[in-house]
């Protein structure tokens, strides 16, 4: 090789090296925005822990920051709103869900799904202020006729909502796990004389269980996380929330109400970035408990 | 015998009915918006600004606003989202990086709403001094919208079959030329569905720009230099204060039936333009 073209061929080695390296750097980044959101929240969260102590925001009951006489930050009564919220809306999505997504891999034709799959992403499109939205002007009504209050802004109005929200995500993780149940399970169902539900209930869907748990956790993480919805259809009393009937106010609403009214670097600004972070760590290990259940299947089916 | 084919029919039409009971459900949430919405809707609705205290008027400032902010998201996570997805398709192999930021890529898009809000309010607003504006929340929005902008260009990624970058590379090609030649024609139509996807989902969003920039009321519309000095409107944000923040509620419900219509309208469309994207494209490899 002459000299001239051994120097090509390193130019050319260098700048492909260059491009992949250019490439990493933006996968890279990714990690550096998880990286950065779990980080920010510790160092502004950090004062009120510093002042306060863990134990104040995770055992008080009460949360009242701009009290006059005693400042108290406790989270439990929206942690506990949270999780009402959530559960309900579980409750009321998982069998929907369920039922849907085994529907649609095992029952519906081609056409029929066809036309019910892009049904749902529609529905998983809908933006939460517009469910929230609903939940005002339809739920609400509803619930209070039903229930015999003034109004029907309370934890059953953000169930029923965060059920409709987390919905699609149960019913397309559900169904993936079930058509990738692999073919010769069902044969062998058959093939011993049960017929297509007796498969369905004791074949198909208990080897699909680890991806239907795991679209459970989805759903459930995004029911956690959802602010719009609740922040307008949970009526957002403070107060520690003794039934389902009561106006609750979840952790989410409380940010958004709360936010906008701080000090930048007060005490106030600093706790509900804790709040934030307790949040953020919530979904994060139920996302989590979702990857491992679903990395799970994977390997099992494969 | 009887017994196991009566079962059969139950369950069945117990699973029938939940895929329709879900099926009513959208259709219920379309019909009324659309019904009370349209009754709103006129030229004037959808090009005026909002007048005496927000019970008349249009919501042309709303329109505008939720324009440049879900642009400015868009530009931001669509490259990276593109150059991320090839790195993982194209370049990584096994290893301990890659299910790393794979790992953080699925937890990224499990972040809660109101989590990216407050890191873009302490980010770009405070540290970065952005201060509260379109640049401020867009960015925001950006972050939100990254993971779904990865996972959509790594599918359009993956449609393109395993044989045109072996040609290439048997050929004597480097491994940028055959991406740059032989997988990214094929990949790009499919990105681009990413990227509208993810426009669609940066214009419903609301709680990440709560702190960031959105206003209640901002009758001077975004633009060049305001882009990043100046507060906006945005349609959700503008639904969420006429259904709950204003001080004549039910005098505004019309308008507020109004906003949610136009704003469900414009992700609709743009989610089926998405969809009708990636359907044409799918049959194309087949």
């Amino acid at each position: 090789m002459t000299d001239r073209n051994k120097r090509k061929v390193t130019v050319r080695r260098f700048k492909e090296k260059t491009i992949e390296k250019f490439f990493q750097a933006n996968g890279i980044f990714s990690i550096i925005v998880l990286l950065g959101i779990f980080s920010l929240l510790l160092i502004e969260g950090w004062p009120a822990i510093k002042k306060l102590g863990v134990a104040e925001f995770l055992f008080n009951a009460k949360w009242n920051p701009t009290s006059f006489e005693k400042e108290s930050y406790g989270m439990l009564s929206m942690i506990i709103s949270t999780l009402m919220v959530t559960i309900g809306a579980m409750i009321l999505a998982v069998p929907l869900g369920i039922g849907c997504a085994a529907y649609l891999a095992d029952v519906a034709n081609r056409k029929t799904r066809e036309i019910i799959k892009p049904v749902i992403e529609i529905l998983a499109g809908i933006p939460s202020v517009v469910i929230g939205f609903i939940g005002i002007i339809i739920v609400g009504p509803f619930l209070a006729d039903l229930l015999g209050t003034s109004h029907g802004l309370n934890a059953i109005n953000g169930s029923i909502l965060l059920a409709i929200m987390s919905l699609p995500t149960i019913i397309s993780i559900s169904e993936d796990a079930i058509t990738s149940v692999p073919m010769v399970y069902k044969q062998a169902s058959y093939a011993l004389g049960a017929n297509k539900w007796q498969t369905l209930v004791r074949v198909t869907l208990p080897a699909a269980m680890s991806g239907i748990i795991a679209s459970v956790m989805l759903g459930m993480g995004r029911a956690i996380g959802e602010t719009m919805t609740v922040l307008m259809a949970c009526g957002n009393a403070p107060a520690f929330p003794q039934s389902i009937k009561n106006s609750v106010r979840p952790i989410t609403s409380t940010i958004a109400i709360e936010m906008g009214e701080t000090v930048q670097g007060g005490l106030h600004y600093s706790s509900l970035f804790v709040v934030a972070f307790v949040l953020f760590l919530m979904t994060f290990v139920v996302n989590l408990v979702s990857d491992i259940v679903l990395n799970k299947y994977q390997k099992v089916n494969r | 015998m009887n017994l196991t084919k009566s079962t059969q029919f139950l369950g069945y039409t117990i699973l029938r009915l939940s895929a329709l009971i879900i099926i009513a459900i959208l259709l219920f949430i379309l019909w009324d918006i659309i019904a009370q919405g349209s009754e709103v809707l006129s030229w004037e609705f959808l090009t005026q600004k909002p007048k005496n205290g927000m019970t008349e008027g249009g919501i042309w400032p709303a329109i505008v606003g939720t324009f440049w902010v879900s642009l400015v998201s868009v530009v931001f996570s669509v490259p990276i989202g593109m150059f991320t997805a090839i790195y993982l398709n194209e370049y990584a192999k096994q290893g301990r990086l890659i299910r790393i930021i794979r790992m953080a890529i699925r937890n990224l898009s499990g972040v809660p709403s109101i989590v990216y809000g407050l890191f873009g309010f302490a980010l770009f607003t405070l540290m970065f001094n952005f201060g509260l504006s379109v640049i401020s929340s867009g960015l925001t929005l950006g972050l939100l919208t990254l993971p779904w902008t990865i996972t959509a260009s790594e599918e359009a990624l993956k449609t393109v079959p395993f044989g045109y970058r072996e040609a290439s590379l048997a050929l004597g090609a480097t491994k940028w030329q055959t991406i740059k030649t032989n997988v990214l024609p094929y990949a790009v139509p499919g990105m681009l569905t990413g990227s509208v996807l993810g426009l669609a989902r940066a214009a419903g969003e609301t709680a990440p720009i709560l702190f960031t920039g959105v206003a209640f009321f901002w009758p001077i519309l975004p633009g060049f230099p305001e882009l990043f000095t100046q507060q906006f409107m945005a349609l959700p944000y503008h639904l969420y204060i006429l259904a709950t923040q204003h001080h004549e509620i039910l005098k505004v419900r019309p308008l507020a039936y109004g906003t949610a219509f136009v704003l469900i309208t414009l992700i609709i469309l743009m989610n089926s333009l998405a969809i009708w994207i990636r359907y044409r494209f799918r049959k194309k490899y087949k």
